[in-house]
């Protein structure tokens, strides 16, 4: 191995007390009276330095315990339970409240080979409603907290959310135009879609322009992006029709999933899917680039290519969430924090872990939204609400990293 | 320029290289790193002009110069992190071949040089053991595969080369600035390079932990890396490099062994300061030369 002659050479390892077999060096070969501190004599190369008797494990093994995830990984299988759990228990609420054991029996008939089927009340309910709800729900959860812990990671700043660079005042801006115009709910969302992705290119041109530190260019540029866009849309409510389409405006920037279908979940899933593949193939450079641009270099990241995938990736992302359920804030930067607290800030762990945290958070926000009240809430508002002291609450508790 | 270590008069006996002298000889003949007339700057304002060195295997050496004197500038040329307006840096490989830096990609130019930038703290409080493993970063087959068991055995090696293994589960945020640094530098050797370049390590170390770090660092230029440091400090020079660099206003003044570059006029001039460098005697027959800063109005 090459680093052997390191090994030897580095004689002065000063190591007053190894506690216990954790802190011990690997096997020593040296006899135990070669004092560490003063040890002058020059090693061979054969010889490792380390002078502690103790019997430690073996270096390797040490190494790899070291590194071991085990007891986070038990974590993130809870979680994945709990999001499971959160899923069925969302597909049982509603007007019409289903047991399990109704589900399962609807579930083996919907696709069973007679096509009888007991309680098609259930059936629409279930297939039509709830499941593409729960679905589209579970991917906008996990869309804007991978979306966030990414940005987050890539910005160096802990109190970013997937917005920073305007993908939702390009997307609101979108659906506003399209709700202006009268068009019908696929060209909102694709308004929407296309505002989304049309923001962050101008924020990308801005950054080009500038030609100033990269990621100063990119804030500068989602700061004047994004102004824009919400001015755009101030300027369409102003002259909507405020009867008729200024409310709907209004409703539809709260954010809601309650006209979700199941064809906005089979047009979303795909997008969403390469977004989510993109972002957790970067999960070693996100956490090579939270050490800035420079040190992400030396290590010998593409830090442009790595900042361009993961743009491209959080804005479909984030394009997609707003288009089909208008704007939920707080949860790209509330969830990615609370993943934290639970896996630690490692990338690796971080970004699958906080897609199934987001994916259950929300699920449980949007339970609250269509079963408080009679009248279904939006979920944006919901989010806000709940979002602000929770993210007070783990501020306080997590300030040290910061 | 070939360190004349085992001459200098100020050369502490324990700190002559150990293990095997003639091979060390032989690879002192060809620089491992060679500046060649290394232009660069910021946009359209050249700050470094025509500045031409090398470091040979198992040397250390250190830039010294004032402020703006464009040190930290040509370590950034020479690390690829600004484009060169003229010049090449060379890395002759084992193999004998000479390569310009230039034909490198970002990751090949990471498997031989490795960067300890100046300490600052990054906004996630990451393990000691995960900041190491980045160093594995050029050496994975695919970024988004992740580290093998052999990248986790070098990394826990680099940490234990440092004896900082019982620090590995700590968070790094948690650390004294001096642990910081033996963090980064082990982070450093986990890159496994052939050059090891340093921007100001120890700038805000305690008195105790610059002495740690700086003595750390010389023993693993003798294991067999080229090492290249900018310091502010003569001090440091005089402490541990073999031969030093000296720049003035973007441009190479001299570059020579310390002893044959550190003195009291040349001090004088790239401070403008008064600085009187002595040597002193700091045990039994054993000297130390050192800088010692002369207020304006006690002139000798």
């Amino acid at each position: 191995m090459r680093y052997n002659p390191y090994m030897a050479l580095i004689v002065n390892k000063d190591k007053p007390t190894a506690s216990g077999p954790d802190a011990a060096p690997p096997p020593a070969a040296a006899p135990p009276d070669a004092a560490p501190a003063t040890a002058s004599a020059p090693a061979t190369a054969s010889a490792p330095a380390t002078t502690q008797p103790a019997a430690p494990p073996p270096a390797s093994d040490r190494a790899l315990e070291v590194y071991s995830t085990r007891h986070l990984l038990r974590r993130i299988i809870l979680l994945a339970v709990a999001l499971l759990a959160v899923a069925l228990v969302s597909l049982m609420l509603g007007r019409y409240t289903a047991w399990p054991h109704q589900i399962l029996q609807t579930v083996i008939e919907h696709f069973g080979p007679t096509g009888a089927i007991t309680d098609p009340k259930l059936d629409t309910a279930l297939f039509n409603i709830r499941f593409p709800r729960v679905v589209v729900v579970v991917l906008v959860g996990m869309a804007l907290s991978v979306a966030g812990a990414s940005y987050q990671g890539m910005f160096k700043n802990p109190l970013v959310s997937p917005d920073l660079l305007g993908a939702s005042a390009g997307a609101s801006f979108g659906a506003c135009l399209a709700l202006l115009a009268d068009l019908g709910n696929e060209f909102i969302q694709l308004f929407a879609f296309i505002g989304g992705l049309l923001a962050v290119l101008c924020v990308l041109a801005v950054n080009r322009a500038v030609r100033s530190d990269a990621l100063l260019g990119l804030i500068l540029g989602g700061i004047l992006v994004g102004t824009l866009f919400s001015s755009g849309t101030s300027i369409i409510k102003l002259v909507a029709d405020a009867d008729d389409k200024l409310p709907a405006i209004t409703f539809w920037l709260m954010g809601s999933f309650a006209s979700i279908t199941l064809r906005d979940m089979v047009l979303t899933a795909p997008l969403m899917l390469i977004g989510f593949v993109l972002l957790l193939s970067q999960r070693w450079n996100l956490n090579v680039l939270s050490f800035g641009e420079e040190e992400a270099k030396s290590l010998g990241v593409n830090t442009r290519r790595t900042r361009f995938i993961v743009i491209i990736a959080a804005t479909l992302l984030t394009a997609c969430s707003v288009a089909i359920a208008g704007i939920i804030g707080w949860i790209g930067l509330v969830v990615p924090h609370l993943t934290r607290a639970i896996v630690g800030p490692n990338y690796r762990l971080l970004l699958p872990t906080t897609m199934l945290v987001g994916a259950a958070f929300l699920l449980v926000v949007d339970n609250f939204a269509r079963l408080l009240f009679a009248v279904e809430i939006p979920i944006g508002l919901l989010t806000s609400i709940l979002g602000v002291p929770f993210f007070a609450f783990i501020y306080r508790r997590n300030m040290k990293g910061w | 320029m070939p360190a004349r270590a085992g001459e200098r008069p100020n050369e502490r006996p324990d700190e002559r290289p150990v293990g095997r002298p003639d091979a060390r000889a032989d690879e002192k003949m060809t620089a491992l790193l060679e500046v060649r007339n290394l232009t660069c700057g910021y946009g359209k304002k050249e700050i470094v002009h025509e500045a031409s060195f090398s470091v040979a295997r198992r040397e250390f050496c250190c830039v010294i110069g004032a402020n703006g004197s464009g040190k930290t500038t040509a370590l950034k040329g020479i690390l690829g992190l600004l484009p060169l307006v003229s010049g090449q840096v060379l890395v002759n490989t084992a193999a004998g071949v000479s390569v310009d830096t230039a034909q490198m990609k970002v990751r090949e130019r990471a498997r031989h040089f490795a960067y300890i930038p100046q300490l600052h703290i990054p906004p996630f409080p990451f393990k000691v053991a995960d900041v190491v493993l980045l160093g594995r970063t050029p050496h994975l087959p695919s970024n988004a595969a992740g580290a093998s068991a052999h990248d986790k055995r070098v990394a826990y090696q680099s940490m234990e080369l440092l004896s900082i293994e019982n620090l590995a589960e700590q968070e790094y945020t948690e650390l004294s600035g001096g642990q910081q640094q033996l963090v980064l530098i082990a982070r450093a050797l986990a890159q496994e390079p052939d050059i090891l370049i340093m921007d100001e390590p120890t700038a805000s170390l305690d008195f105790g932990n610059q002495q740690l770090v700086l003595t750390r660092l010389h023993a693993l230029s003798r294991s067999g890396m080229a090492v290249l440091m900018v310091t502010h400090d003569p001090d440091h020079a005089l402490f541990c490099a073999d031969t030093v660099v000296v720049m003035e206003d973007g441009k190479v003044i001299d570059q020579g062994s310390p002893s044959e570059t550190i003195d009291s006029d040349k001090l004088r001039r790239i401070y403008r300061t008064e600085v009187y460098v002595a040597d002193v005697e700091v045990g039994a027959g054993r000297m130390q030369r050192t800088c010692i800063p002369l207020r304006w109005n006690e002139k000798d």
